[in-house]
């Protein structure tokens, strides 16, 4: 199996890895890069477990190769937080118990922050759509949306 | 003080979980997430037939490939320990395979990519066999049988030898009971396997010494099981295997027993190396335990004023390749919200090839109870009766026998009817194409097996080490009730699961039982603590330890030289501690007895488009009663995912099966559970009728969620489309052609 080199973006830092061809980014991410916050429930492109922002597009990373990544920006759940400060979303969700066993919460968070960016005032079906591809098995949504929706309204106040 | 009466300080509240930040931060280590130095990479060849004969195995040019480090097959498992003969052949085929999907062969190897190539060099050679995995074939006499042998005694004649159990329940005499009825309604009706769709895929790394010690970290619901079974399969002793329980991405029952994990053991055996296997999602449908397929034939008669006078159940479960007794758990609560004079049910295991199927919350009563609610609400149709008042007239109530056979204690049904009654959802109108659909459900609730050991800290902060992985914030529940039991604040309790090496044995995460068993333990652990510290106290005061007592958190003397002893708080008595006889811990072993059973009610509106058979949910509320909440916010989230997991067994999910006995929808694209936008918010009520065998007053909550939905929903398209659905899912094609049938 060949190897490329690739120089990418990931958080905010700079980072170069080698990885076979065929490598998806989840793959590069997890296997190589130790960087297990971003999870892999399905690898076809069906659950959003995995979900990615590239060059703040949301991405499956299941479904991008990691040589795709060179000279891009990768921003994934490990970097949410501002270092000690939770995202607004982050906080919402654990206000709002919006996990239970929290497998598929990386990934609806990078997808509701990415939501957030394009548009902060989302209505609740905006949130239900935009969600759609990302599946959550324990809570129903319920407590999702209601998260997503209360964190969209804290961060429009904070702006304000 | 009674549960009802009592004040909490902590139980109530809406506190936040001690995993919260890992798992919204990516620093939760689940089954996948981990790695060893040196470790290989196990991937399972699985057959591509559902029966055929193993002729031939061929490894050979698997184990010449750079990197493989070890190829298995069957004959390099042991003889297994007995009572372990099903689960070693599930986790890999002996001369037969059962269903496909089922594992045939294993490799190790340096690298995933290695591992997967290596698998397509190993040569099988199968003499394809005839199959069976529809219910209804599966019993003809003519079927094909999976297994011989195996028909127990009391099966009823002119089945095939797929028939394998025959259960019964039930008093009275039901042909009087239907004598009596103004209207008797019977109806068959079908429901599909489902899967529990956890997102997290089963995943494992073991290793083992040359001494056959083995250490093993795995996502699971209940990892001293897992220890039990990998034991049991690999014929070793269970002190010698160590496993440790990762977070878990979600089980509903389906990560209660072993797939993956004896095959790890086997190869970290044969390589000599660490071994990491995860599944993928292909393989987590094809070859892990779904639930039940069925058939289920329904009678009830009732009377005029509402009366249910008979009832009558004959459930055929098909239970995948190998006996289960999954029907028992279908047969006992179909009719339990009922107060009934005349009822029987009888339940037929049958075996196909189907992968074993696994336990799925409530395993057996959501369909038992979908045949028996849509019944009750034809009826109620076809008298002209309102379904609500149909269900508080012969609503089950503590000291009524239940239909499968014991009294009950006090619990909230009628609470749970009388708050869906007054709850706004009943009345509100509903538009053109809509129907509502109301729906009761039961389950047993389960204690079981329970070790807790608590712990004082030298700073008075508090230990729990409990065995039971936590799925949705049980750390958090029984943090709570020792704080309460102990009078300190929340944060000064820390509850951690710990591995199998660390404490007595624990059941899994199943049965609706941690938040009562292992808080009732813990509860009790608080209280061996408190017993110590008064007796420690009463030897240094030189007192009688009646007159120490622990009241908010602090030892005071109440006896006649009061005063003269400052109280002590559990800070100042952990300073002290190791002066009065050292360390402080309670520990508390039990099966624990009295769950408490459990009721709920849900109403569903949906609306049906005339056009194409679609089925949109627009409105769903659920009670149900918890005893007491201890976290509410938890409780919620057990009634919402229950009831959306529900809603999507009863209207996308569903196995199917192509004439070659293959499984055709292995993803989640085609597999298609609810997504954000196919729901509405889940509203909730909680009712809190006490569980007298808790002293908070607990039931479990996990599981009871799901037995209603499919029967709610079924009555609401019914009423909403006109016709009634007797056959789930509710796909659009099967609902467009029951609506343009005369
Ligand atoms: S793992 Fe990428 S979408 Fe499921
Ligand atoms: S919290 Fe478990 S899958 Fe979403």
């Amino acid at each position: 199996m060949s190897h490329s080199h690739v120089s990418t973006t990931i958080n905010g830092q700079a980072v170069q890895y080698a990885c076979p061809t065929d490598a998806s980014l989840l793959e590069v991410l997890r296997d190589q890069l130790g960087m297990t916050g971003t999870k892999e429930g399905c690898g076809s492109g069906d659950c959003g477990a995995c979900s990615v922002s590239l060059d703040g597009r949301l991405v499956c990373s299941c479904l991008v190769l990691g040589v795709e990544a060179q000279g891009r920006t990768v921003d994934t759940i490990e970097g949410m937080a501002d270092k000690n400060k939770l995202h607004t979303l982050q906080t919402k969700f654990l206000e709002h118990a919006a996990l239970q066993c929290g497998i598929c919460t990386p990934g609806v968070l990078v997808a509701a922050r990415s939501l957030l960016e394009k548009n902060p005032d989302p209505t609740e079906q905006e949130v239900r759509y935009w969600l759609a591809g990302n599946l959550c098995r324990c809570t129903g949504y319920d407590k999702i949306i209601r998260a997503v929706l209360e964190a969209a309204k804290a961060m429009r106040e904070e702006q304000a | 003080m009674s549960a009802q009466t009592k004040q909490f300080k902590v139980i109530g509240q809406r506190l936040q979980r001690p995993d919260g930040i890992d798992k919204v931060t990516g620093r939760a280590r689940y089954g996948a997430d981990i790695d060893a130095a040196g470790m290989l990479h196990g991937k399972i060849l699985r057959s591509p037939h559902a029966h055929a004969r193993i002729l031939s195995i061929d490894t050979s040019a698997a184990e010449q490939l750079n990197g493989v480090m070890a190829v298995i097959t069957r004959a390099d498992f042991p003889t297994p320990h007995k009572g372990f003969e099903d689960v070693q052949d599930n986790c890999m085929a002996g001369d037969r395979v059962l269903y496909d999907g089922h594992a045939v062969a294993a490799v190790a190897a340096t690298s995933k990519h290695i591992a997967k190539q290596a698998i397509k060099l190993i040569k099988v050679q199968y003499q394809v066999l005839p199959h069976v995995t529809d219910v209804e074939q599966a019993i003809q006499p003519d079927a094909p049988v999976v297994h011989s042998g195996l028909v127990s005694r009391r099966v009823p004649k002119g089945f095939s030898e797929n028939v394998v159990r025959y259960s019964s329940f039930g008093h009275g005499d039901i042909e009087t009971g239907f004598k009596a009825a103004d209207a008797v309604l019977e109806r068959t009706y079908k429901t599909e396997a489902t899967h529990q769709g956890y997102i997290e895929p089963h995943a494992c790394m073991a290793s083992m010494g040359l001494d056959n010690r083995a250490d093993m970290w795995v996502c699971t619901q209940g990892h001293f099981w897992i220890r039990n079974m990998c034991a049991g399969v690999m014929a070793m002793e269970s002190a010698s295997l160590r496993v440790t329980a990762s977070e878990i991405g979600g089980g509903f029952g389906g990560k209660t027993t072993v797939f993956i994990e004896p095959v790890v053991l086997a190869l970290a055996k044969k390589s000599g190396r660490a071994v990491k296997m995860v599944m993928t999602r292909e393989e987590v449908l094809r070859a892990t335990g779904p639930t039940v397929s069925t058939m289920m034939h329904v009678k009830v008669g009732m009377n005029k004023a509402g009366r249910i006078t008979a009832t009558y159940a004959k459930l055929f479960y098909q239970a995948g390749a190998y006996k289960q007794a999954t029907v028992d758990f279908g047969a006992m609560p179909a009719f339990a919200p009922y107060a009934l004079e005349n009822v029987k049910t009888e339940g037929l295991d049958v075996i196909t090839n189907r992968p074993r199927t696994a336990s799925y919350r409530a395993p057996g009563a959501p369909p038992a109870c979908f045949a028996a609610e849509s019944a009750i609400d034809e009826l109620c149709q076809e008298l002209g009766l309102d379904p609500m008042e149909v269900r508080l007239i012969n609503a089950a109530k503590g000291g009524t026998k239940s239909s499968y056979g014991p009294t009950f204690e006090d619990h909230g049904l009628i609470q749970c009817l009388e708050a869906a009654k007054a709850h706004p959802h009943w009345q509100a109108p509903l538009e053109i194409n809509q129907g509502r659909g109301l729906a009761a459900g039961f389950w047993f609730n389960f204690g079981g097996e329970t070790c807790v050991s608590v712990f004082l800290n030298n700073d008075g902060s508090v230990t729990v080490t409990e065995g039971n992985p936590d799925i949705g914030g049980s750390r958090a529940s029984i943090s709570m009730m020792v704080a309460e039991e102990l009078g300190i604040p929340y944060e000064q309790v820390r509850t951690t699961v710990t591995d199998t090496g660390s404490l007595g044995p624990n059941e899994p995460t199943h049965g609706s039982r941690v938040t009562f068993a292992v808080g009732l333990a813990a509860i009790k652990s608080a209280r061996a603590i408190i017993d110590e510290i008064r007796a420690r106290l009463a030897r240094m005061w030189e007192v009688d330890v009646t007159d120490v007592v622990w009241q908010d958190g602090a030892a005071h003397y109440t006896g006649n030289k009061a005063g003269t002893f400052e109280p002590l708080d559990l800070r100042q008595v952990a300073d002290i501690a190791n002066n009065l006889g050292g360390p402080i811990a309670g520990h508390h072993e039990a099966n624990a007895e009295g769950a408490g059973v459990s009721f709920g009610v849900h109403i569903a509106d949906t609306e049906v488009d005339p056009e194409t058979g679609f089925t949109s949910v627009k409105r769903y509320t659920v009670i149900q009663d918890a005893g007491k909440a201890i976290q509410p916010d938890y409780v919620e989230g057990q009634l919402q995912g229950g009831a959306v997991q529900g809603i999507g067994w009863a209207l996308n999910e569903e196995y199917v099966y192509g004439e070659d006995g293959c499984l055709q929808n292995t993803g989640f694209l085609d597999y298609r559970i609810p997504v954000a936008s196919d729901l509405p918010m889940i509203d909730t009520v909680i009712v809190e009728v006490p569980n007298p065998g808790h002293p908070f007053g607990v039931r479990g909550v996990g599981e009871t969620p799901i037995v209603p939905p499919l029967a709610a929903i079924a009555n609401a398209v019914s009423r909403a489309c006109g016709k009634r659905q007797v056959d789930l899912p509710m796909s659009p094609p099967k609902v467009l052609a029951s609506m343009q049938k005369a």
